[in-house]
């Protein structure tokens, strides 16, 4: 071993200037790790990239020929704001795999026991399924576009629109996260789907929910996704749904105040169940 | 100075009272740039004590430092100087060994450069050159287990834990371990290592703990702990595994040791014990043996293994498929060396193909 020429690592971070600056550095590897993960194994990414685009493709043309929009318009351009509000949703299960496949292989463990921002494995994680996310927008909505789907706002309206699908994605990315820090196996991810799937379809991404019977209507109201489905609806100028609740009035303030109220839970819920692995 | 100080350690998993406790008032001390070696059976605590230590589980009592810091209070300051193969490998699977590496030596803080330079500088010590761009799901489990302690010796570190470090390698494999281990110890790193391999805490270990329960019942170099089973010992493996009774009658009397201290290994057809007199017991063994018509293969006269110690400390056997005993109170030896006669085979047959 040729040990004098090595490099050898420099202290722990003794000052809070310190520790920011690693905090900032160790996010950014962990988030590149997120990346060289994709590149490794780029069917994988193309399966999470492609699956959406599969779905918005069947459903627009099993349900577009006998579905009609209670506001009137074209049902596709009602279902695809849907389906995208229904994949940021899906990307809590997206967030769930990959950390529980993280934490059931020992490498956070390793991690652990190196002096880096413990901020950083949740950071990386973070960055990466954002950026995965956003690349699935893009795709998705190219895909929608090539249905036939328009938007008929300004730009700003648009990017609006895209802004609060990622904050949607955002929030159930930590929702995801502290979910897979309790389930701590990838085992338990099924369990967790099992009771996602019908949150994320009593919504009003596929129907208006005032077609829906009395309670499952109200519910699919009230669903932060239909919120946030609802307003995309409002800024892209879509279809939607013309509900007279306060929840159907209000869809644009619900599609910022549910992912902040989602947030303001799971955040801190994550961050004290990460620090506490091994308490 | 002691580079490893664990006092008084408790930890209970789970709801408070209703689970047995993992560590039940560990102690060990472990002088700097020594070699400590664990043993203790499955469930002993061995992985938890292991974990406490490297900073990753907190006690619920008891003091633990590392390198002069508090595992506890200054975890950071631990985590820079300790360097921990774990049970299990930790590593990343979908990476490549070098990308493995090179993402570690980024978080230890080396810099792009610098972690490119460790990465390349620990495969080639490794012996993982060749593999390096492959992803590590498709290692070998040896491959992978010389990446992961790769990967704990980025630092250098002062104190480097080894939990079963050769645990599933083949001999050539182990014997890689040890040397890299050995080298380690001659640039005056410290390491605590646990093992099923009674073998290899006689190969690398200054000195041995003996864990059972969650607490130490035994300290000392591995020639103490073979001198308190009172020096030398008898073995003789019959022919006939019918005439094992007669056998150890014979042996018995000729050891003077009385007939509890006789074990019996029926899977062997080994009949071992302590004696005194090493002459007298060999010639009578024979002679008795002779008289009473029972047919020997090998009579031996030799120092007790690691494993015997083991045995005599805890009254059970080391043995990886034996399960957690939940019975209290502790059966006599000699029923023990019966009742886990082939666990005792198989332990042995293990310690012994390791040394191989
Ligand atoms: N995460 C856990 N949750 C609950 N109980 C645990 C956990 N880890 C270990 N235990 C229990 O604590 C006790 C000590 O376990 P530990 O893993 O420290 O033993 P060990 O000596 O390393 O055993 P082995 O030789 O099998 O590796 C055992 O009774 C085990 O069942
Ligand atoms: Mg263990």
């Amino acid at each position: 071993m040729t040990a004098t020429t090595l490099p050898a690592p420099p202290p722990p971070a003794r000052t809070a200037g310190a520790r920011l600056k690693w905090a900032v550095a160790d996010g950014l590897t962990m988030t590149g790790r997120g990346f060289a993960h994709w590149a490794r194994r780029p069917g994988q990414a193309v399966v999470s990239l492609v699956f959406p685009v599969m779905m918005l493709v069947v459903f627009t043309y099993l349900l577009g020929g006998g579905m009609a929009v209670s506001g009137g318009g074209s049902y596709r351009e009602y279902l695809v704001p849907g389906m995208l509000a229904l994949a940021m949703s899906f990307g809590l299960e997206a967030t769930m795999v990959s950390l529980t496949s993280d934490l059931g292989k020992g490498v956070v463990d390793r991690f652990r026991t190196m002096p880096m921002a413990p901020s950083a494995v949740l950071v990386g994680r973070a960055l990466t399924d954002m950026a995965e996310s956003a690349a699935g927008l893009v795709v998705m909505a190219g895909a929608g576009l090539a249905v036939g789907w328009r938007w008929h706002g300004t730009w700003a309206e648009a990017l609006a629109a895209f802004g609060l699908l990622l904050l949607l994605r955002f929030a159930m990315l930590w929702a995801g996260i502290f979910l897979g820090l309790v389930a701590g196996k990838p085992e338990m991810v099924q369990a967790v789907q099992i009771l996602v799937w019908p949150v994320a379809f009593l919504s009003s991404a596929f129907t208006s929910p005032e077609t829906m019977p009395g309670w499952l209507g109200a519910v699919a109201e009230w669903n932060p996704m239909s919120a946030t489905a609802g307003a995309i609806r409002e800024l892209f100028d879509n279809p939607g749904w013309s509900g007279d609740s306060w929840a159907a009035q209000h869809q644009v303030l619900l599609a910022v105040v549910w992912p902040l109220v989602l947030l303001a839970v799971f955040f801190p819920l994550a961050v004290r169940r990460y620090r506490s692995l091994g308490r | 100075m002691t580079a490893i100080l664990a006092e008084g350690l408790r930890k209970t998993y789970g709801k408070k009272g209703s689970a047995k406790a993992a560590l039940a008032g560990l102690d060990l001390a472990v002088p700097a740039g020594t070699v400590h070696a664990v043993l203790g059976p499955n469930g002993a605590g061995k992985t938890t004590a292991v974990r406490i230590l490297a900073t990753l589980l907190r006690p619920d009592a008891g003091t633990a430092r590392v390198a002069g810091r508090d595992a506890v209070r200054e975890p950071d300051e631990v985590r820079y100087r300790i360097g921990l193969l774990g049970q299990h490998a930790a590593v990343d699977e979908v990476l490549s060994g070098r990308q493995n590496l090179e993402l570690f030596g980024r978080l230890y803080h080396l810099g792009r450069a610098g972690a490119r330079q460790r990465a390349a500088a620990l495969l080639a010590q490794f012996g993982l050159d060749d593999t390096g761009g492959k992803p590590v799901g498709q290692y070998s489990g040896g491959m992978r287990r010389r990446l992961d302690l790769a990967a704990s010796l980025i630092m250098r570190p002062q104190v480097l834990f080894l939990d079963e470090p050769t645990t599933g390698l083949d001999p050539r494999g182990r014997t890689e371990v040890w040397q890299a281990v050995r080298s380690l110890v001659g640039d005056g790193t410290t390491v605590l290592l646990t093992t099923q391999y009674l073998e290899e805490a006689d190969q690398l270990a200054d000195r041995v703990s003996v864990v059972d329960h969650g607490r130490a019942v035994a300290e000392g170099t591995a020639d103490e702990l073979k001198a308190r089973l009172g020096g030398d010992r008898i073995d003789v493996v019959v022919r006939d595994a019918d005439r094992l009774d007669a056998a150890a009658a014979v042996i018995g009397m000729a050891a003077r040791a009385g007939e509890d201290a006789v074990e019996v290994d029926a899977d062997a057809r080994r009949i071992s014990a302590p004696v005194a007199d090493r002459m007298a017991a060999l010639a009578d063994t024979v002679a008795g043996l002779g008289a009473a018509g029972v047919a020997a293969e090998d009579v031996s006269l030799r120092r007790p293994t690691l494993d015997e110690v083991f045995l005599h400390l805890t009254g059970r056997t080391q043995d990886l498929n034996q399960e957690q005993d939940q019975d209290q109170d502790r059966r006599p030896e000699r029923d023990d060396g019966r009742a886990d006669g082939g666990a005792a085979g198989r332990a042995r047959a293990v310690a012994e193909g390791s040394a191989r």
